[in-house]
This record gives structure tokens, sequence and C-alpha cells, in this order.
């Protein structure tokens, strides 16, 4: 290694993994189509036309139409929104819960250690589609409950994969360096053990989105999602459950774009795993 | 042995307390009183009613009083009257219960029973096309929707070819078959949500299964075993083999709550009565009972689903103290 950064190294290990590149190039494909909706929709979403309803697809409606005569194609386009929305800023939530949990676990460890740990155990035995319910049945179904009910009930793993960083390297010389020239416990915890500790979290938090977007897709198919006219992936499939016999493509092509994009970050939080581990690196091979 | 167990009995204690304290706060902590959901089930209800009722179920009184009356009742496995139908929670969920823990023990069977042979191929063999088709195939399971997956095969058996039926228990006519005409008819209906229970159970595991396998392959007791002239057969299942499952039984541990709360999607596609459906028609209905209980028994099927593996494991693997 000539001096270059770990960011870049990690970065060339990564891009000689195939699977992990495809999964980026769904990403990218999904973040575009999100970001661009209003340009690359060719129909209004929420357009209703009664002379064309449950058409199969066609030229003129690549995806078919559903029972309210609207372009399936475009409301699978919109729909994307929704669900990186959700996916990115519900993992933003449990990350950022997750870090500082972990963090202060394993920095005072003792007593304190074990309380907190204790109650990511609890937390962890309740089946989490349960909790979520819960939460979600007690406030109103909105894009913004949604997003923090899967952060406060997706937090845990987090904080295991954190503490477990932090107890190893509070144990390290440059930390007992730091605490010999009088730097506070703040500092050390934030900018000397949190840089450090932040490898597994990128893939936990990769891994974390997919995870996101299939719960946020279940809770709509439930009804419990983002609530109509806003199409969203999981509440279309909900439309193609009810006219299941008559238009299957109601169904199909918005269950095809959750798989790809889940299936996206899946495949770049496992390459992520691999470019980071380092028995890999300097292992036997 | 036995003190090991009794010991960890002993720890689910303070975890039980904890799971009852946080059922307790997310169902009274959220916004909207049970007595508003009681006036919403029923418009002409007067205020002097709903003051009555608050005293009933001892609303009225400070939080942690309410909580260490509950905390009382719980522990005799008493979770009050359903407010829906006046019906003992504990009641319906005893009704409920087995039907969920049926369809996921047979899935949980029939996970372990393919995925550990798949896993174990795919670390022998690999890079060989087995092993690529198996990756593409656990990738894809990950990703895909149960209840997306559940709709396409009720379209594709249900409706186009009309071999299974698509939702339900029981057929019509379950009554009037016999023995044999029952266990036929149930088996039909089970077919497809075993199935996809299984589906992405099954991925997980099958990868989880390979990459302890590959570990353990590398391990220098197998080339000892291959030296003493042990056919390859025995070096893979006997020696490699049972160190690389030991991991496997505490995921099945972990993953039981997955699967209950899996049960939500699955059963109200396919339309069995479970808990997962029982527990959406409570979280629908607000009713706070209900949903203490199974909340509750939920987490606590997760202890027991722990303990089993703790245990399993001890019993399993002789480095394991029992100290």
């Amino acid at each position: 290694m000539k001096g270059e950064s770990i960011g870049v190294y990690y970065w060339r290990r990564l891009k000689r993994n195939p699977l992990a590149m495809l999964g980026l190039g769904l990403i990218l494909f999904f973040t575009l189509m999100a970001l661009l909706a209003p340009v690359i929709s060719p129909w209004d979403p929420q357009k209703i036309n009664l002379e064309e309803i449950l058409s199969p697809p066609s030229l003129k409606h690549p995806f078919g139409t559903d029972s309210l005569g609207r372009d399936l194609l475009s409301r699978v386009i919109w729909g994307s929104r929704i669900s990186l929305s959700v996916g990115f800023v519900a993992v933003g939530i449990s990350v950022i819960i997750g870090t500082i949990w972990g963090l202060v676990s394993g920095y005072a460890g003792g007593k304190m250690d074990n309380f907190l740990m204790r109650i990511v155990d609890i937390m962890l035995c309740f089946p989490s589609f349960f909790l979520v319910l819960a939460l979600i049945a007690f406030t109103k179904p909105s894009i913004w409950n949604i997003m923090a009910v899967i952060g406060v009930t997706s937090w845990m793993g987090v904080a295991r994969l954190v503490r477990a960083e932090v107890l190893s390297l509070k144990e390290r010389e440059f930390i007992l360096s730091a605490k010999s020239v009088g730097c506070s416990h703040l500092r050390i915890m934030f900018r000397h053990i949190l840089p450090n500790a932040l490898s597994p979290v990128w893939v936990a938090a990769t891994l974390g989105v997919a995870g996101a977007i299939l719960l946020e897709s279940s809770l709509s198919f439930l009804g419990l999602g983002v609530q109509p006219p806003t199409p969203s992936w999981g509440s279309i499939i909900t439309e193609g459950k009810d006219n299941l016999e008559v238009a299957w493509w109601i169904t199909l092509f918005p269950g095809l774009a959750i798989l790809l994009a889940v299936l996206g970050f899946n495949l770049l939080g496992e390459g992520l795993r691999d470019a980071l581990d380092p028995r890999q690196i300097f292992g036997r091979q | 042995m036995t003190l090991y167990i009794l010991k960890r009995i002993l720890g689910m204690v303070p975890l039980l307390i904890g799971i009852s304290l946080i059922t307790f706060l997310v169902v009274h902590l959220a916004p909207g009183k049970p007595s508003q959901v009681m006036m919403s089930l029923n418009p002409h209800i007067s205020l002097e009613t709903i003051k009555k009722l608050e005293k009933l179920y001892g609303l009225d009184k400070p939080l942690y009083i309410q909580y260490w009356e509950w905390l009382k009742k719980m522990f005799r496995l008493n979770f009050g009257n359903s407010f829906l139908d006046g019906r003992r929670v504990i009641d319906r969920i005893k009704e409920r219960l087995p039907v969920t823990i049926s369809i996921n023990f047979i899935s949980l069977v029939i996970i372990l029973a393919l995925s550990i042979p798949l896993g174990v191929i795919s670390a022998v063999k690999q890079h060989s096309i087995f092993d690529r088709l198996t990756t593409v195939i656990v990738f894809i399971g990950f990703a895909t929707p149960s209840f997306w997956l559940a709709l396409l095969l009720m379209y594709l058996f249900g409706v186009k070819l009309g071999w299974l039926p698509i939702s339900g228990l029981y057929s019509l006519n379950f009554p009037s078959l016999n023995f044999w005409g029952k266990v036929a008819d149930l088996a039909k209906h089970l077919v497809l949500p075993v199935f996809v229970a299984s589906f992405g159970g099954l991925a997980g595991l099958s990868r989880y299964t390979k990459s302890n396998m590959l570990e353990v392959i590398r391990q220098e007791y197998l080339q000892t075993a291959r030296a003493k002239g042990l056919p390859e057969r025995v070096v893979l299942f006997r020696h490699a083999l049972r160190n690389a499952l030991l991991p496997v039984i505490t995921l099945l541990g972990l993953s039981i709550p997955g699967l209950i709360g899996g049960s939500v999607i699955m059963e109200t596609v396919f339309g069995i009565p479970g808990m997962g459906r029982l527990f959406y028609e409570a979280a629908m209905s607000r009713d706070y009972p209900l949903i203490m209980g199974i909340l509750t028994i939920g987490a606590f099927l997760t202890l027991i689903g722990n303990l089993i593996a703790d245990i399993m494991y001890a019993c399993v693997d002789p480095r394991i103290k029992y100290q």
C-alpha cells in the first residue's frame, strides 16, 4: 500500500466484486428513478382514466393499468420515492440510536453496560413485526410515523456491533494516549473511538435499508403504510390482490421492483462485508 | 446439567419483567386512550359510562399501580378480557396459538431438512455451478417479499391451474369428511403457506450453513482426519458437519421472533385463523388487553425458544461448561 487512504483501498477491493457492483448499479438505478420520477414517468400516476380500466401491458401502458385506469408504470416509478426514502431515513434513525447506545454501553462498561445491553436483549425478544404493528396502530399511518417506528424498533443489532468494536478499541494504546493528554470522555468516544468502530455499521446499515424497504412494503400491503392515492409498492400490490384473477400485472410489477431494490442493497451489503473483513485482507489466502 | 437449566430459567425472570414493562409502556404511553376506543366502538356511550368503565379497568389509577396490577395478573396468565367481544384474552390466544405454532414448526423442519444439505454441498463444491446457482437463489429468496410470492403462487396454483385452495384451513365440506379425508384436506390448504414460510428461511439457513462449513473445512483437525485415512464421507459428515452445525442451533433460536412476526402477513394473505391474524385484528381495533397479551406471549415464546436452543447447544457441545 503506497499511502492511499483506507477508503480508496476498500473501494478498490469492492470494485473487484461483480455482485457488489451489480448491487450498486441497482441502487443507483432506483435512486435515479426516485429523483427523476416527475420527468421520466410517462403518465400522471394519479390520473384516473375510466376508459382504460384493467388494461393489460401494451406499448401505451408498458405495465398495464389498474382498476381505476391509472398507468401502472408511472405508479411504480413514483412508488420508488416512498420505498427509498423510508429505507434511508428509517435506517438513519436506527443507526444513530444504535451507534450512541453501543458507544455509551461499551465505553462506560460495568453496571451501565449491563443495564443497556439487557434492554437490547429484551427488545430482541419481541417478534419485531408485532412491535412495529402495535406502534403503527397507535399512531396515524403517515410516512414520517413509519420511518420513526421502523427506526426505533431496529437499532439493537447496530448497538451490539458498535459495543463489540468499542470494547476492543478502548483497550488500545491510542486511547490511553488520548486520555493521558487530557481528552474528555466525550471527545475520546466521538473523535477517537467512533470513527474506528464504524466499518461493521456500514454493512449493517446497507443490509438494514433492504430490511426497511421490505418492512415498509409489508405495512403498506396491510393498509398501514402511506395512505392512498399516493402510490407505494406495497399498496399497489394490495390493489393487485383484489384483482388477482383478472389482472396479474398489478401484482407482478411492483413486487419485482421491491425484489430488485432489496436485492441491490443486499448484494452491496454482502460485498461491503467481504471488502471490510480484515480476515480476508490479512488471512491465509 | 439440571443446575445449568435452572440457572438459565432463573435468568429469564428479569427479562420477563422487562418484556412486561415494555409491553405496558408501548400500550399506555401511546396517544389515544382506551376509553376513546371504547367510545368509538359505541358512539352512544355516555360520559358517565366511560368513567365507570375506566374504573372497572383500573384506568383511573396512576400508571405504576396499573402496571403492578397487570403484572400480578399476568403471572397467573390472566390478561383480562378483550374489549371487542369481552372474552378472556388467554382463551382467544389459546384457540389461535396451535395453528401458528404448527405451521411454523412444519416450516422449520422443512427448512432444516433442505438447507443443511444445500449448504454442505455448496461449501464442499465451492465455485461449482451448483454453488453459484444456490447463491443466486439465496439472494433472490432474501429479497422476495413473502406476501408477493404468496399472491403469485395463489394465482398460479389456485386460479390458473386450480390445483390448490387459495385460502383458509379447511374446505366447506370438512366436517363430513372421514379422518384421512380431513388430513388430506388440511394438507392441501397448508401446502402454499408452508412453502412461502419456508422459502425465506431456507435462503438464510443454507447460506449460514455454507459459511460455517467453509470455515470448518479449513481447520487442521480435518487434515488430521484425512491423514488417518478416513474416507471423505466420514470426514465431511462426522468431523466437519457436526462442528458446522453448532452455530445453526443458536440461529434457530434467534429466528423465532421473525417467524412469529412473519405469521401476521402469512395468515392475513392466506386467511388462516392464527395468532398473527389475531394480532393484526387486535392492533387494528386497538384492543389493548389483547395486544398486550399477544405481545407478552410472543416475547415469552422467543425466550422459551432461546432456552431450548441453549440447552441443546450445551447437550451437543462438550466444550460448554455448565458453571
